[in-house]
């Protein structure tokens, strides 16, 4: 639907704004409509509903095949709930935010080929057709990051994206091809019934598995692919809350979630996937807490919820990591929008700059602190459910719970940092302040909306109410039925609260200074607010050596490769003069001295008839042979030289 | 399927037909010669077409045969014939030179030479596809050289004539090689015979050497053509100086004229040369891939990117050849030949339409043009796209397929070979926006740029035949498979002898 859309806005309604973002809306209202449907078929029949609408070859080939075909199951429906949602919301709060952007319609279009891509890639039934539309939700992230390409940040930060993650889909196409070579298919049930028959060696799995990662890493912006992700902020906000925030970022989530049979078979494979994201939750996070520009602050904390669940894949636990992968789509798409909505008002991103903004924009301010609090995990939003999920299956792993209540107190804190410093206190520019309005209702209302998901969303995973939960977050068979961590949930809740606390005496209260802070951790400081040099670091050891490589090669073929092919040139020309000269003075020398000879001697040795001839012949063949190579290399090379000088 | 008039025959000489009736048109009249020439091609492109519609692909059998005795003294015969392998690049072709000859309208220097030489051009490239005697093969495959000299040597930039030169001698260096191949395998082959399906008969019983030598030939032969690291210099030269449609053609005809030769002539008839020479060929591929990507990344000038980004295209299906095994990985080859003709030749057009209008082809000179010009800008932005194999586009396709099937072919001991060409996707990656940031997006200069025009209709409908195309393979390519399929079924066979 939605790619139909896109066809029509780009080919036909170019021209008529308005129209454009009606169409887009109304396709992906249609879309939003048809989920709920599915959602609804699967409930009613207990989870057990999976519809194959169509299976259809592209390419046949002995045993290669490659397939279309599309499948729901319960996670995939889940996931298209919260794709329409989010894209509908985000579509309707364009309307205001772009209006009057020269490029309105085509933005609607990408939208839309965004939202056909992200869906695609939900209802793909085998991992060659995920990668399809993998790379497609790629091209639309590049082309809307890119949106605004006079910006040379923000063509910039589209080309980054695009090669970033296109570094980890080359694990993901390794995976692939080893997927073939090993398994023999693609399609995902195929796949998982080989893998579980225990009829390929657990080192091809663990390396499958961490190939499909390496995808993850690239998409879902994980450590050390992380980069892309911060830069990408340069795109139009609402275009961060759908892509890169809700729902593209989770595409990687979604796959090693899809890919989970490899993780079950292979421990080590599990591990790396659940280290990298304990590690990207906590690296973000840390970044989160000193950053200044509200959208990399919301970028850092992406990172970081990303990594959560990852870490909870990566330990296993399928419905701790999906669930949160859902109920974190709504908060940080509201945390999006309302940043978009507070840029709109003060155009500018330095929360430095803001403050007060909730006296002029009430509607904004309490959704955002209605996500603030549902991001914190506080009861009974939506954060909190998903989050103590995620704690609890870090259970037996000290390490793990340890550094995710950590994340979980950082979080926190950063979260509020950003709430405080934006919406209390006093104006800190005066100016902006002043021009500072709420935004209209197009805006508001999906922020309302969103706010209501934010709250409610984690209620499907309240423990002990046996309801829809237990087989959508379900794997295999197992039916996910949360538990209460009664111990987990007071921790978490009071490290949120500490985190929470803490902000509030920082910047609200002011009773602790946050500049003193900073200087007395002033490595630490700069260290965060560099983001670990990180960018420093690839572009020293990878991208400036690469370009240098390239134009030294460049050269090399210039003057080595082709330089031979002209010295090869030179040589015969040279030659050829060499020859000439031979022609000149020694072939026709003897020609010559022949002839005088004969002619002198003609009469004295008129009678030796058969010497004579024999010297001639030999002359003849010598001559004939030596022309013949001059009139070769002549032709060849005296041209060729010519023409080159 | 056969006709009771000879088709091939038919199709091959309709373009010198059109050639000679040219000569007699009086030279002013502009029109007159574009039109007809433009018939005579459009003409021979529907006979592909019907070619290709009563082609039988079930089967591996050269079908539309024709033989008559030729030269007796030294056995050669005029055979013609088409199998899965070649009705593809018969369809390739002639449609190319459609294209090319359409978007040629615009040349206003000695038009009727032009056209003369260019439906010349096209008499040789079909008859290369479609001939099965060597010596046939060879007098085309040389036909091909002379009005393709001219075609760069009077109508190209500025260095067109060492560009020319350049380009006709690396070739018939090439030729030189080949033809010692082909008398090797005359002289050897008992009783004497020129005739190729014969060869790939009998050539499995040539010594090892014979067949290791008379391989090697084959090889530089047709490397240079493809052209393959490190005989690819030629390349940009000839495709930065030639004009537009000329640098459509070399790209999506002549340089597959190398692989062609292989797939028909050298790998099935030698099997022994392609399995002892396999891996280097294979480290020559990635070499290509690798090594084409990373001078892409450096160049300045717009053509000359494309033309390496060809020499880095063209590597990976010399990485499909290789892995001589694996049917997937021919039909990857096959797959990419095809469209890379499309991609590559498209890009080249575009390049060239705005050279037309800017005069310049520095990538440096722009900036922000996207603005000015937006049907153009999504065009080139899409063959980009399709040209790092994004997936949806026929790129993607042959890419994958070339991946899965060198590494079916090679994973047992040299699996790292088919990982490194992997990385090329990167690479490519890297060049194409690279490109597409500095000469798309960014500011724009509105007082060097602001005279530019978009595309206008007669370019777009050039172009868009090749869009349309592209996205189909990208999205449905089974009918090209299968279009193949028997034949390279038939060709895996005769190489595992």
């Amino acid at each position: 639907m939605p790619l139909l859309a896109f066809a029509v806005i780009i080919f036909f309604t170019r021209w008529k704004e308005s129209l454009s973002s009606y169409i887009s809306i109304g396709a992906i209202v249609l879309g939003w409509l048809a989920s709920i449907w599915i959602m609804i078929e699967i409930v009613s029949h207990g989870g057990h509903f999976v519809n194959v609408e169509r299976a259809f070859s592209i390419v046949t080939l002995g045993a290669f095949n490659l397939q279309l075909g599309f499948v729901v199951d319960p996670v995939a429906a889940m996931m298209l709930i919260v794709v329409t949602t989010v894209s509908a919301c985000v579509q309707i709060y364009s309307i205001g935010y772009m209006h009057g952007d020269p490029r309105f319609s085509r933005y609607f279009a990408y939208l839309s080929l965004f939202t056909f891509s992200m869906l695609g890639l939900v209802l793909a039934n085998n991992f060659f057709l995920i990668f399809i539309f993998w790379e497609l939700v790629g091209l639309t992230s590049y082309l809307l990051i890119g949106f605004w390409f006079e910006k040379k940040s923000a063509s910039d930060a589209g080309k980054k994206a695009f090669i970033t993650t296109k570094i980890g889909d080359l694990g993901f196409l390794l995976g692939l091809m080893l997927m073939y070579l090993w398994i023999g298919t693609f399609d995902y049930d195929e796949v998982f019934a080989v893998v579980n028959s225990g009829a390929v060696e657990t080192w091809k799995l663990t390396f499958i598995g961490i190939c499909i990662f390496c995808g993850a890493v690239g998409k879902s912006a994980q450590f050390p692919l992380h980069v892309w992700l911060p830069d990408a902020m340069e795109g139009p906000t609402p275009v961060s809350a759908l892509i890169h925030a809700a729902t593209m970022v989770a595409a990687g989530v979604y796959l090693v979630a899809k890919a989970m049979t490899f993780y079950v078979a292979s421990p080590t494979a599990a591990m790396t996937v659940a280290w990298i994201g304990l590690w990207t939750s906590f690296f973000a996070a840390s970044i989160a807490l000193v950053q200044n520009d509200i959208k990399r602050v919301l970028a850092f904390s992406t990172l970081s919820q990303l990594g959560y669940m990852i870490m909870a894949l990566g330990l296993t636990n399928f419905g701790a990591g999906t669930f949160h992968l859902m109920t974190h789509a709504f908060f940080k798409a509201l945390l999006f929008l309302g940043a978009g909505s507070v840029i709109h008002a003060v155009h500018t991103n330095d929360i430095n700059l803001m403050g007060g903004l909730l006296k002029k924009m009430k509607k904004t301010g309490g959704t955002f602190f209605v996500a603030c609090l549902a991001i914190a995990g506080i009861f009974p939003l939506a954060g909190f459910w998903s989050k103590d999920e995620i704690i609890a299956a870090t259970a037996g792993h000290p390490v793990f719970m340890v550094v995710a209540s950590l994340v979980a107190f950082m979080t926190a804190f950063y979260m509020f940092r950003l709430f405080f410093k934006t919406f209390t206190g006093e104006p800190r520019d005066q100016e902006k302040y002043d021009h500072a309005h709420e935004s209209p209702n197009t805006m508001t209302y999906p922020l309302i909306f969103l706010a209501t998901l934010a709250v409610c969303a984690g209620w499907v995973g309240i423990p002990g109410i046996k309801g829809y939960s237990s087989y959508i977050f379900a794997y295999g068979g197992h039916a996910h039925i949360p538990h209460a961590h009664w111990d987990v949930m007071i921790i978490s809740t009071v490290l949120a609260l500490m985190g929470i606390g803490l902000a509030y005496m920082m910047y609200y209260k002011k009773s602790i200074s946050a500049d003193a802070m900073a200087e007395r951790f002033g490595f630490l400081y700069r260290l965060f607010y560099n983001k670990y040099y990180i960018d420093e670091l690839y572009d020293v050891v990878l991208i400036q050596p690469c370009y240098k490589f390239a134009r030294f090669l460049w050269s090399f073929d210039a003057n080595v490769v082709d330089g031979l092919v002209n010295l090869q040139a030179t040589i015969t020309m040279w030659l050829s003069d060499v020859k000439y000269w031979i022609d000149q003075n020694i072939v026709d020398g003897i020609v010559n001295g022949f002839g005088l000879f004969f002619d002198s001697a003609s009469s004295a040795l008129r009678k030796i008839q058969s010497g004579r001839l024999a010297h001639y012949l030999l002359a003849v063949v010598f001559g004939l042979i030596l022309i013949g190579l001059l009139a070769t290399s002549n032709l060849f090379n005296w041209t060729l030289i010519r023409v080159g000088q | 399927m056969t006709y009771s008039y000879p088709i091939l025959t038919y199709t091959i000489f309709l373009p010198l037909i059109g050639a000679v009736l040219l000569l007699f048109i009086d030279k002013e009249k502009h029109n007159a010669i574009r039109w007809t020439s433009a018939f005579f091609s459009f003409i021979t492109l529907i006979m592909t077409l019907v070619i290709l519609k009563d082609f039988d692909w079930t089967t591996a059998q050269m079908q539309f045969m024709e033989t008559h005795s030729w030269i007796p003294a030294i056995g050669s015969n005029y055979i013609l014939g088409v199998d899965g392998i070649s009705v593809p690049m018969l369809v390739l072709t002639s449609l190319i030179s459609l294209i090319a000859i359409v978007i040629s309208f615009n040349i206003t220097k000695r038009v009727k030479e032009y056209f003369v030489f260019f439906l010349l051009l096209e008499c040789g490239m079909i008859g290369v596809f479609a001939a099965l005697d060597f010596f046939l093969f060879y007098v085309f495959w040389e036909i091909m050289l002379v009005p393709m000299y001219f075609l760069i040597g009077i109508w190209g930039g500025p260095q067109r004539e060492y560009a020319a030169i350049k380009f006709f001698l690396y070739t018939l260096f090439g030729s030189i090689f080949m033809l010692v191949a082909i008398l090797i395998l005359y002289f050897t082959s008992e009783p004497h015979t020129l005739s190729m399906m014969e060869l790939i008969q009998i050539g499995p019983s040539f010594s090892h050497n014979i067949q290791i030598m008379a391989f090697a030939f084959f090889f530089i032969a047709f490397a240079i053509k493809v052209p393959v690291w490190p005989f690819h210099t030629w390349l940009p030269d000839a495709h930065v100086q030639a004009p537009t449609a000329i640098s459509i053609i070399l790209a999506a005809v002549l340089l597959k004229m190398g692989t062609y030769g292989m797939l028909r002539i050298s790998w099935p008839m030698l099997p022994e040369g392609i399995q002892y020479f396999s891996v280097p060929i294979a480290i020559l591929g990635v070499i290509a891939i690798i090594y084409g990507a990373l001078v892409s990344l450096a160049q300045k000038d717009l053509k000359k990117l494309v033309a390496y980004s060809s020499v880095s295209h063209m590597g990976y299906c010399m990485l499909a050849l290789a892995a001589y095994t694996s049917v997937t990985a021919m039909a990857g080859c096959m797959f990419q030949m095809i469209s890379h003709g499309l991609i590559t030749g498209a890009l080249f057009l575009l390049v060239g339409v705005l050279y037309d209008r800017a005069h310049t082809r520095e990538i440096a000179a722009f900036g922000g043009i996207g603005k000015k010009l937006p049907v153009y800008t999504a065009l080139m932005v899409m063959f980009g796209m399709a040209s790092l194999g994004l997936p949806g586009m026929s790129g993607f396709i042959s890419e994958f397929m070339v991946f899965v099937g060198s590494f079916d072919h090679f994973w047992a001991e040299y699996w790292y070979i088919v990982a490194l060409a992997i990385l090329g996707v990167v690479l490519t990656a890297a060049y194409i926006l690279r490109m597409i940031q500095n000469v798309f997006l960014g500011e724009f200069d509105e007082e060097r740029w602001g005279h530019l025009t978009d595309i206008n209709i007669r370019e777009t409908l050039c172009v868009a035949p090749l869009a349309v195309l592209t996205i189909i393979f990208g999205i449905y390519p089974d009918p090209v498979i299968k279009l193949m399929e028997a034949s390279l079924n038939n060709l895996v066979t005769l190489m595992a002898r």
